[in-house]
């Protein structure tokens, strides 16, 4: 499969809904695609059992303050640089760019490099979603070093971060603060066959899927929110897709915490003003309670928060008192859902109490 | 006075009192069309041109320019950013049309600063002389101007555009950061729109001033900005991007100065549609989500108004059951077509003679429908109405609301979620007598290390720099208030590193002290 300009508005909407929330606002990530594809064309989208066993795969991301990254846009040079500085560490080729994240604007930003640099991209990431943190990765989880990281600035000035995972992330936000507050990062670097193992597989164009259905939806009976649930109940990764609840917003707190942006967001029933739900959320959306109390989706599942006509993800920050919303709720793919994934991005990982219960047995549990 | 794309409307006033009104089809020629206006509305209000104090204009044309494309000149764009920045060049994402006809030339120069305030790199006076070579050797006589993080720290795109403006004899040139607000492409996207007006405005200006000349009028005029504010005629030469909007933002201003309300929405209800925004502090509340013009997305200080097609004409419609109101309307057909004026079109309207609260055309057309669907019908529009109050309120809270425009006969009980409401009878020149009580304003917003100064020092500097800005727009120095601070912590960043915007206004000084005895 070829992504190409005719993508991009698909791609990203697409990743705006699998952000659950976070992953900071698409539009830049799309314009930098579009400039990309415009200048070096098409990119080729490969399935990960295509990578040969000795070949590496790089994922590749941006990092930094939102409010820089709205600012002070890349060069575009600084993964060529990032891929130098692998290619020395490991004595081993770049074989294709890989994502890490397919929530937001990472989920654009693999691509525009990987046309720069003439290289293919897998098809898959270590998310499915959007998290906040480096080791929130199934890379990670499936025991692969995230060093050698190599962080860029635009001066294509490389830092070489040879860390545990476990201390990677804090070490990585000072250097980060050093170039400027963003920096193209790359860590994670993986071999064909590792590779094989620990990419969640088909997320980017599942991502374009999404979009498309949500485009088309608009111009269907059957709307964008069902054209959206019905493409997520016939992927192969996400399986089980369903509306938890629709509604007026009613009240939203929100604060910053620990560089993290947390709250919760209360919303009413159309018809019925004493049903209520509840999303708490730290960047992206972790929890969904019903009035009664009872949990109906926890992450890692996915809890996305829509427009309730049009069917546009809404982040975050993005959420406003009075919005007619739709939550919908997506299971998250099988990779995220082993003890050992849970221990790194399940619930108690967010510091909640409630145990990780699979989104189907939520829904049945409810009379 | 509103300068609108159908209508003209002017009124007089002194103070909070309206003394005279005009509303008169816009003309092709602006200064003939306001020279109209402002005659018929002096005469209307038995004051001499003499006795004016302060001429104030909304108007929609730079506006529909940039819209329908027309009377824009080409852009020479500069950004300092190098070597950051080539990632994502300028006029990335613009509708081909308005990028063929704006795109003078586009280079990126060595500059910029960090969040923190640090250069990027340190301006080249040489590369900016080159490029500005460069533009003029093209013939290029507007240049847009923007650096990385400018509202931290404006420096180097100062003295960029000092450069540039000494190469090139006769040039303009609009600075990113005069136009405020952070977000390098949106910010850079209203410079270059501003730069592409910048011919047009000055013809403009020049037609207003020498309409109000050949009145007699000899007093400052001034524009409607987007946020509720005003900018002297000079400021516009400079600046007429920063007029975008403000018909929407005057209905709501004037939709205040007529009840006194300063916290209240505003529900503006007319042919086919309703606007419904939010008055805070006076002025109208600004939309969180980037503001597309043209099918560009810039920054603009936009008022948050949410639209949807409900109005004096809207058809109403039962199929299958289920009732609808709208989006179809007879617009201005009204009068021909709906039931009550003799039509054969079940209008909203209709719905609110039957039910008996308005009181327009004749009754007994309307006397032999259903009870049960004037019923539903009239219950229907005022839930569409309470579910966009409700909308665009932040708290549950009921709120005071202003009713306004034609469409306004439609509401005949009490709506849920207000405390009151109120149908002001100027209503119909709502926009201009909102123009004539703007408030002159500045605004400040930048990223500001609340370490080492701390919260209190930083918070002070940003609002005594707002304070200042609304003076130099004209503001009467002892009443200036601020009205807005808003700080958003920035994840990541150390040094608690804030996002601080601050607003300011005050009433025009040269009203307060009221230079002119009136006539």
């Amino acid at each position: 499969m070829r992504v190409g300009i005719e993508q991009i508005t698909d791609l990203s909407r697409g990743a705006a809904f699998l952000g659950t929330g976070g992953g900071g606002d698409p539009w830049l990530g799309a314009l930098m695609l579009e400039q990309a594809l415009t200048e070096h064309g098409p990119v080729e989208l490969i399935p990960r059992e295509h990578l040969s066993p000795e070949g590496i795969a790089l994922p590749v991301a941006m990092m930094g303050a939102p409010t820089v990254l709205i600012e002070k846009f890349p060069s575009g040079d600084e993964a060529a640089a990032a891929v130098r500085a692998i290619e020395r560490e490991l004595g081993a080729r770049v074989e294709a760019i890989a994502c890490a994240e397919i929530g937001g604007i990472n989920a654009t930003l693999p691509l525009a490099i990987a046309a720069r640099l003439g290289l293919p991209v897998v098809d898959g990431d270590g998310m499915g979603r959007a998290f906040p943190q480096l080791q929130m990765v199934t890379f990670h989880v499936h025991g692969n070093p995230a060093a050698p990281m190599v962080m860029v600035d635009e001066y294509d000035n490389a830092v070489l971060l040879n860390a545990r995972n476990d201390d990677i992330e804090r070490l990585a936000r000072h250097v980060v603060m050093a170039m400027g507050g963003s920096a193209v990062i790359s860590l994670y670097p993986m071999t064909g066959t590792r590779a094989r193992e620990a990419i969640i597989p088909g997320t980017v164009s599942q991502a374009i899927a999404i979009g498309a259905a949500l485009r088309e939806g608009r111009h269907s009976s059957t709307g964008s929110v069902s054209a959206a649930l019905e493409c997520l109940r016939d992927s192969v990764h996400y399986g089980h897709a369903c509306e938890l609840f629709a509604g007026r917003i009613v009240d939203l707190r929100r604060e910053t915490r620990g560089g993290f942006a947390v709250g919760e967001v209360r919303i009413t029933g159309f018809d019925d003003h004493h049903a209520t739900f509840e999303v708490i959320f730290q960047n992206e959306n972790l929890l969904a309670r019903d009035h009664t109390g009872r949990v109906r989706a926890i992450v890692p599942d996915l809890i996305v928060i829509v427009d309730a006509e049009t069917g546009e993800p809404i982040t975050t920050e993005g959420l406003r008192y009075g919005q007619r919303v739709r939550v919908l709720g997506v299971s998250a793919p099988p990779m995220l859902l082993t003890p050992a994934a849970l221990e790194v991005m399940g619930p108690h990982a967010f510091g909640l109490d409630e145990p990780y219960t699979a989104l189907e047995a939520l829904q049945s549990v409810n009379t | 006075m509103d300068v609108g794309g159908t209508n003209t409307d002017a009124v007089v006033m002194r103070g909070s009192n309206l003394l005279g009104q005009a509303k008169i089809t816009t003309s092709e020629n602006i200064g003939s069309g306001v020279r109209e206006a402002i005659s018929a509305a002096l005469a209307d209000a038995g004051v001499r041109a003499g006795a004016i104090d302060a001429v104030m204009i909304g108007t929609t044309q730079f506006t529909n320019a940039l819209v329908e494309g027309r009377r824009l000149s080409r852009v020479g764009v500069m950004r300092l950013a190098a070597p950051a920045g080539r990632g994502l060049l300028p006029l990335t994402g613009w509708p081909r049309m308005l990028a063929e006809a704006v795109n003078g030339d586009v280079a990126l120069a060595r500059g910029g600063y960090n969040f923190d305030g640090r250069a990027i790199s340190p301006l080249d006076e040489s590369e900016i002389r080159t490029i500005a070579r460069r533009f003029d050797a093209k013939g290029l006589r507007h240049i847009a101007v923007t650096s990385v993080f400018a509202p931290v720290n404006d420096d180097m795109e100062r003295r960029a555009a000092e450069i540039v403006a000494k190469a090139i004899p006769g040039a303009s040139v609009t600075a990113g950061s005069t136009i405020g607000r952070l977000g390098l492409l949106e910010r850079e996207n209203a410079a270059i729109i501003n730069a592409a007006l910048i011919a047009l405005a000055e013809q403009v200006v020049d037609a207003y001033v020498s309409a109000l000349a050949a009145l007699g009028i000899d007093a400052p005029l001034y524009l409607s900005q987007n946020d509720g504010t005003l900018m002297t005629a000079d400021a516009v030469r400079a600046l007429p991007v920063l007029t975008f909007a403000a018909g929407q933002t005057n209905s709501m201003r004037g939709a205040a100065g007529l009840t006194g309300h300063r916290n209240a929405i505003v529900v503006d209800i007319g042919g086919t549609t309703t606007d419904v925004g939010v008055l805070r502090h006076g002025i109208p509340r600004e939309s969180s989500v980037a503001a597309e013009v043209g099918g560009i997305r810039t920054n603009f200080r936009m008022p948050d108004v949410l639209s949807f097609g409900l109005g004096g004409g809207s058809v109403v419609v039962e199929e299958g059951g289920t009732l609808r109101v709208g989006p179809e309307s007879v617009g201005h057909e009204l009068t021909r077509r709906a039931l009550v004026f003799g039509g054969d079109t079940l209008t909203a309207t209709d719905v609110a003679v039957a039910s008996g609260h308005a009181m327009v055309g004749e009754p007994r057309h309307v006397a032999a429908l259903d009870r049960r669907l004037v019923a539903e019908a009239n219950e229907t529009i005022h839930r569409m109405i309470e579910e966009a109050i409700d909308r665009m309120k932040t708290s549950a809270e009921p709120v005071p609301v202003v009713l306004v425009g034609g469409g306004s006969i439609l509401l005949g009980r009490p709506l849920a979620g207000a405390s009151g409401v109120d149908t002001p009878t100027a209503a119909p020149v709502a926009n201009a007598i909102g123009a004539a009580s703007a408030q002159a304003g500045g605004e400040v917003d930048r990223v500001c290390a609340y370490e080492p100064l701390g919260r209190e020092h930083a918070l002070a500097q940003a609002r005594e720099e707002a304070r200042q800005k609304a003076i130099v727009a004209g503001a009467e120095p002892d009443a200036v208030e601020i009205v807005d601070v808003d700080e958003i912590p920035l994840a990541y960043l150390p040094g608690n590193a804030v996002r601080v915007r601050v607003k300011a206004i005050g009433p025009l000084a040269r009203i307060v002290r009221g230079a002119t005895p009136c006539a």
